[in-house]
């Protein structure tokens, strides 16, 4: 077993991120002194602040609003990439793999661990970069399949429900106004015409409680 | 292997198709009958707690894993062919209820014109007219033969709509295009969100005729006539790729399950995935004997059965008769065989994206709460000055914008795509976008078709659909005329700006277009020409029924579900008032 790995960032750059323990109870990482040290499931710290620093620049906190970093799309990120989805569970993975046209999809053999790992590899020092040094660096990569992977997950970090590690304090959903899965709209969908009807956002365990058995797919064998 | 017991009628599948007959068998006869479904069981009261975009809609938990079988894809045969590794351009279902659990609840008939598509155009048109390429087919059974079964569906699912063809009586709000319809929907439309709203006065504004969508995703509390009750929509917008949460989106498990659970005569074992259908071609009619299939031991099992009825949705219909080879399977240089041909999809793509200056309050909405029109589909405007036979249906639906999936929509002038421009742009314009949607005809190709892969294989050793699939002049032609309208259409929404269609290039495996794909059994009124005769039955093997969308000769433009739902009812009862008085071919 690899030694166990801990995000390790700056109390400064990050308010507090929620998290879920593997046996989904929800704990806020408060700072402890000037850092915060998130467990890591998949990536290990370096490669961790690697893809944290590249979000942050997909997604950048700026004059807009939060992004990346406030979300805790890296904590999404490690734990898709340590569950099924990261080892492709869910995709035909039998060969032949031959080069095919791009509308054939995807047909390399490398599932998503594996193209960060080897992603990563050309992204040595990148966390040490400057902003536009950063940039550079991205736009070189910006046609692969791994930096296609890195923007649509952290999308998806940044927009997904609480209970799967990014949008933190729905932190995503309150930049767009997204109230989450509202259970009814039926007096308000006819209502509200020209002008932004904004309920306060709920996620799945502040609707259902705590005690309801939700199963993320991160989780799964 | 082991034999069980025989069973007078096997069913394979367990989606709409499957559970309709199987609730009709066993209302209306004392046969025993056996549902086979290939995924896990499930219940119309296990949605609650899913409202999860990432794992529902993005992951696709409701879907068939690709990892035990997907198809493959080539653009012509001289192209190899790859496994789609995972869905994305269409989404097939598994589990019990099948796709009909994730599904949109759109509910259109079909025009009229449709289904004599070859003949009416050919009268009409000539056929010079007929582009390269191109079958046009008549599917054997005309609108009018359809119709009863049409209101009966509607009827099962509670469709919420408004006539626009009452009885030959043409009536404002409704869609004035419609075959005549013998009865009102049986509930009114749904709700409007302002998106849908906003393409209503457009469309009339140009002087085109928009009507609400017919939907299964009810407007009100229905109770349908088999005593099953549902409540209305609550608009939270987790419809397609999920299962609804409150049971107002008719799917197999709250509207078929509750009848067949009371039905000591029919049962449904999940986790039993056929693989063989079993046939004796010694004697004068050859007939099938049972199927051979994979139980929830993982062990091999054979059912013997008088009657089979295979409804497995298009691709494990056409991949279960080539695997069984029951048949002749089509060459496309030859021209020969039925089997595989007249495979089509639908063609679907954004003809606009509009962004506007005011929000739209997205979140809210239903799978099938929009409006549409049908000024430019089917015949039903004029073809003289233009390159292409038929048409498409115009779509603004404000299904529930779900924020993974529709984050990052920006107008044609904002070309970054991450960073800090992207982002501004895309927060800017989240909640102040909307498509408009084309649905167009897809018509059959002859070099469009399914046969069995030669290299690649699913979990079990057998190899997997192959697809020969790409669009030709019709449809890009068709994709070429309908661009320029939704532009028009998004600006007299009131755009401030748009993104406009790329144009229809190769078939793409990667784009979410639409989960209707027809054809490889078609129906058709000639054992030379189609696999099934007008009543689904197969023309060489007549205890062999196959159910669904693999009977469509083409793709008339609107979803398919309703009108298979109509064929199943139809066929339904060809079976219990024809086929087991004397049971044997019927047509002929």
């Amino acid at each position: 077993m690899r030694r166990r790995q801990f995000l390790v960032l700056s109390a400064a750059s990050i308010g507090g991120v929620l998290v879920y323990s593997l046996d989904r109870q929800a704990f806020r990482l408060a700072a402890e002194d000037k850092s915060l040290r998130i467990p890591l499931r998949f990536f290990t710290q370096d490669e961790a602040m690697i893809v944290a620093a590249a979000c942050s620049r997909i997604f950048p906190s700026d004059e807009s609003g939060p992004g990346a970093r406030e979300a805790g799309v890296i904590v999404y990120i490690d734990r898709q990439l340590a569950g099924p989805y990261g080892r492709d569970r869910y995709r035909y993975t039998t060969g032949p793999f031959e080069e095919g046209v791009p509308e054939q999809g995807y047909q390399d053999q490398a599932n998503p661990r594996q193209t960060y790992r080897d992603g990563l590899k050309n992204l040595a020092g990148f966390d040490r970069l400057s902003p536009a040094e950063q940039d550079e660096a991205l736009t070189k990569i910006e046609e692969t399949h791994f930096f296609r992977l890195l923007r649509g997950h952290t999308i998806e970090g940044m927009f997904c429900d609480p209970i799967h590690g990014g949008n933190a304090d729905m932190i995503g959903w309150q930049l767009i106004g997204y109230p989450g899965p509202r259970m009814s709209n039926l007096k308000d969908v006819d209502q509200h015409f020209g002008e932004a009807f904004r309920p306060k956002p709920a996620s799945l365990q502040n609707i259902f409680g705590k005690d309801t058995k939700l199963s993320p797919s991160e989780d799964e064998k | 292997m082991k034999t069980l017991p025989r069973t007078d009628v096997v069913i394979i599948g367990g989606g709409w198709t499957g559970l309709l007959m199987a609730k009709e068998l066993g209302a209306r006869t004392h046969l025993s009958v056996v549902v086979l479904e290939r995924g896990a069981p499930r219940e119309a009261h296990g949605y609650l707690t899913d409202m999860d975009e990432l794992d529902y809609a993005i992951r696709l938990r409701m879907m068939q894993d690709p990892s035990l079988e997907t198809v493959t894809l080539r653009h012509h045969s001289k192209q190899r062919a790859l496994p789609i590794r995972q869905f994305a351009s269409f989404l097939p279902g598994t589990g019990t209820g099948g796709a009909g659990e994730h599904w949109q609840g759109w509910c259109p008939r079909f025009s009229p014109d449709s289904f004599e598509l070859r003949t009416r155009t050919l009268e009409k048109y000539g056929a010079q007219r007929v582009p390269e390429g191109y079958d046009l087919h008549d599917w054997g059974v005309t609108y009018d033969e359809l119709e009863p079964y049409y209101t009966r569906a509607e009827n099962l699912i509670g469709v919420s709509g408004k006539a626009g063809n009452l009885k030959g009586k043409i009536s404002p709000g409704g869609d004035p295009f419609e075959g005549p319809r013998s009865a009102e929907y049986p509930t009114p439309p749904m709700k409007m969100p302002h998106l849908a709203e906003m393409f209503r006065a457009a469309a009339q504004s140009l002087g085109l005729h928009p009507y609400p969508l017919p939907a299964a995703t009810i407007s009100t509390a229905y109770t349908n006539p088999d005593g099953v009750h549902r409540l209305g929509c609550a608009y939270c917008g987790f419809c397609e790729r999920f299962g609804c949460m409150i049971g107002s989106k008719a799917q197999p498990t709250n509207t078929l399950l509750p009848v067949i659970a009371r039905q000591k005569n029919v049962s449904v074992r999940s986790r039993s995935s056929v693989r063989r259908i079993l046939h004796d071609r010694s004697g004068k009619q050859p007939h099938a004997r049972g199927v051979v299939y994979v139980d929830d031991a993982g062990q091999e099992v054979f059912q013997p059965a008088d009657l089979v009825v295979l409804s497995s949705w298009t691709l494990n219909n056409t991949r279960l008769l080539l695997l069984s080879e029951i048949g002749q399977p089509y060459d496309p240089v030859t021209g020969r065989g039925t089997l595989g041909r007249s495979l089509t999809h639908q063609v679907s793509f954004n003809a606009a994206v509009a962004f506007f200056d005011k929000p739209l309050n997205r979140f809210m909405g239903a799978g099938a709460s929009g409006i549409l029109l049908s000024d430019f589909d089917a015949d039903n405007f004029d073809h003289e000055k233009l390159a292409f036979l038929r048409g498409g249906k115009f779509e603004v639906v404000a299904s529930g914008a779900r924020p993974i999936a529709s984050f990052g929509a920006v107008p044609g002038s904002v070309k970054a795509r991450w960073g800090s421009e992207w982002k501004k742009a895309a927060l800017r314009y989240y909640d102040q976008n909307g498509a408009i949607f084309f649905s167009g005809e897809h018509l059959a190709n002859r070099s469009n078709f399914m046969d069995l892969d030669p290299t690649y294989k699913d979990h079990l050793g057998d190899p997997l659909l192959r697809f020969t699939l790409n669009w030709y002049d019709n449809e890009r032609r068709m994709a070429e005329f309908s661009g320029p309208k939704g532009l028009e259409m998004a600006r007299a929404m009131g755009a401030t700006d748009t993104l406009p269609f790329g144009g229809l290039q190769n078939y793409d495996a990667t784009r979410y277009q639409s989960t209707h794909i027809q054809g490889g059994t078609m129906m058709g009124a000639s054992p030379e020409e189609s696999v099934l005769n007008p009543w689904l039955q197969h023309w060489d093997v007549p205890n062999l029924f196959v159910l669904g969308a693999s009977s469509f000769p083409q793709n008339p433009s609107g979803n398919p579900t309703l009108t298979i739902l109509a064929q199943t009812y139809r066929t339904a009862d060809a079976i219990v008032e024809r086929y087991l008085k004397k049971p044997g071919p019927l047509a002929g």
